[in-house]
């Protein structure tokens, strides 16, 4: 297959964790839009990975830190969405306003 | 194929990678002994980690005038690599000392926090001298994952949770963009080593694909030096988070993400600078301009020294915007005042942080109007903050002035007069806003008269930190003496 399906898959994916981000106003989504967006990172370094064969386990060892480094931001942010959670009885983004300008 | 040879190990020079590894052992040191302390003696994690922050400084010193690589060229000790390994060093020593005393009377999990900071500073210390985008990219989520839970430490207040999760979101989704940025220019490239992906990016054919992916990579970083219109996370994570963690923000995290677009800038793809060069003038504009201009009207003193250091980030972005590989001298000079702001900018930043801190402690305070007449309750805090100020508005006699003026003279050098000028006016609009506070604090009458205490520690750091900014600006050899073209 050519490279190009992948790339136009990974662009899909991260399209959607952007539209995700923007639009959802619960963080738990927003979290799993951004998981998207990581993901379709991974299919990207995988892909180029594959596309250069002998010469490209760089992009495969860059995706397992991608992998390893999405797990551990997620795990910091669902503590704080817990967090908030538990001060104030919602994770709704659009309720955190408490600082403007 | 002999088996045993097979899997020789590769060497590795650990003497270049000294300072991480000695600050990382420092980080393991205070997790560990802070298991052991008892509640009462855990501010003991401070001495420590500040003995581990000398001994990184002690590696770097001992480094000093080499060059070297090692990891397959992914780490490359030179002098831009070990003046910005100094420099968070220096930056880590101020911050601890402001944080003493904040983290010692709040009790909030002091042990756990010098972890955490000193795992973000070695976030720093990896950044300077990594020369390839998987090294890059671990620095920088080293630098960003253990400050977020550093922001949300104060766990009681919804203020310090909401400065987190803003600061996390925008955090994450900036690591986002610039991994897809990441994962083209290796698809085009088909390496992560910058010296090759700098190589073989010129000759690229599929030109807007390079374009797409430069600019990606950008917007990724410009996130996380808060440059405007991707800033605006900053002033409410600094405004929410305990203040000494905000002073470290601004500095050593803002720091770290200008040594990595320096690094990708001037190493990586400056031969296809043609193409990026105009993205990098519309946000030195953009960000010293609206900086500026909402500081002008902020009533917060960390909020205020929040806008003022997105403005500094926008006379950094000048330099990225002059970067010409075809007039290797123009070029030579954008880098150096690059750097020679970044050290002066770091210094002045944490002091004007640490005067606010101060103040705080015994007035509880952070709004503008209470610092009227300060001069009157405490002249020796009055006179450092308007040190600090007069520095950070670049006028003499203190060494900001130097800095701006060496950017300002590589966009002459360069020919770019338009943004010269734009540096000028923006410079004057700051003066504005810094100098207010000056006047506030000497010429208007306090409304109670209660002389202020500052701290012995954080006054001999304030101390030491004016007194090298006003040397700097009587010598700046010294400071130009650091700045260095081996990453060029």
């Amino acid at each position: 297959m050519p490279v190009s399906f992948f790339l136009v898959l990974s662009a899909l994916l991260f399209s959607i964790g952007i539209y995700g981000v923007l639009a959802r106003q619960h963080a738990v989504l927003v979290l799993l839009s951004i998981e998207l967006m990581l993901n379709a990172v991974n299919i990207n370094l995988v892909a180029f990975s594959a596309m250069l064969q002998e010469a490209g386990l760089g992009g495969q060892v860059f995706a397992l830190f991608v992998i390893a480094v999405a797990a551990a931001e997620v795990g910091v942010g669902l503590a704080i969405v817990i967090l908030i959670y538990r001060n104030r009885q919602s994770v709704d983004l659009d309720e955190l306003d408490l600082m403007k300008w | 194929m002999d088996l045993a040879q097979a899997i020789a190990q590769p060497s590795v020079d650990w003497h270049a990678l000294s300072p991480d590894i000695v600050l990382a052992a420092a980080a393991c040191m205070v997790l560990i002994a802070d298991l052991f302390l008892p509640e009462e003696s855990k501010w003991l994690a401070m001495p420590l980690s500040a003995a581990g922050i000398l001994g990184t400084l002690a590696a770097v010193v001992s480094l000093a005038g080499e060059h070297r690589t090692t990891l397959g060229g992914a780490v490359e000790i030179d002098t831009f690599a070990l003046v910005f390994k100094g420099l968070f060093c220096v930056i880590g020593l101020i911050v601890l000392a402001m944080s003493f005393g904040y983290f010692r009377s709040g009790r909030y999990y002091q042990g756990e926090y010098y972890f955490l900071m000193l795992c973000s500073l070695l976030g720093g210390v990896v950044i300077s001298s990594a020369r390839e985008l998987v090294t890059l990219f671990i620095a920088l989520e080293l630098i960003s994952i253990p400050a977020i839970i550093m922001t949300a430490l104060r766990k009681a207040d919804v203020k310090s949770n909401e400065a987190a999760l803003k600061f996390f979101l925008f955090s994450v989704l900036s690591t986002a963009v610039m991994l897809y940025g990441m994962s083209l220019v290796y698809g085009i490239t088909g390496s992560t080593k910058l010296d090759e992906i700098r190589s073989s990016i010129a000759s690229s054919a599929d030109e807007p694909l390079v374009v797409l992916s430069v600019i990606f990579v950008v917007i990724g970083f410009a996130f996380k030096i808060s440059a405007v219109p991707f800033h605006f996370w900053a002033p409410d994570t600094y405004e929410g988070a305990p203040s000494p963690v905000a002073a470290f923000l601004s500095t050593a995290s803002k720091i770290g993400g200008f040594v990595g677009l320096l690094v990708l800038m001037f190493r990586a793809f400056p031969e296809v600078a043609d193409t990026w060069r105009p993205a990098f003038a519309v946000l030195a504009t953009l960000t010293m301009t609206v900086g500026n201009l909402i500081a002008l009207r902020q009533q917060h003193i960390i909020r205020l020294l929040a806008y003022s250091g997105i403005a500094q980030s926008g006379y950094v972005l000048v330099t990225l915007a002059l970067i010409d590989p075809s007039r290797p001298e123009a070029n030579a000079q954008a880098l150096e005042s690059a750097i020679v702001y970044l050290v002066i900018y770091g210094i002045m930043d944490l002091g004007a942080f640490a005067a606010a801190v101060a103040f705080a402690r015994k007035t509880g305070t952070y709004f503008l109007s209470d610092y009227a007449g300060l001069w009157r309750r405490s002249p020796v805090l009055a006179t450092l903050m308007a040190g600090f100020l007069l520095s950070l508005a670049g006028t003499p006699p203190m060494a900001g002035a130097w800095a701006k003026l060496f950017v300002f003279a590589a966009a002459i050098n360069s020919e770019v007069y338009w943004l010269a000028a734009v540096m000028g006016v923006n410079a004057v609009i700051a003066a504005w806003y810094y100098l207010a506070v000056v006047k506030r604090m000497f010429l208007d009458s306090p409304e109670v008269d209660e002389p202020i205490e500052v701290p012995y520690l954080l006054r001999a750091t304030m101390g030491v930190a004016a007194f090298a900014l006003l040397a700097v600006f009587i010598y700046p050899a010294f400071i130009t003496s650091l700045a260095d073209r081996s990453l060029l």
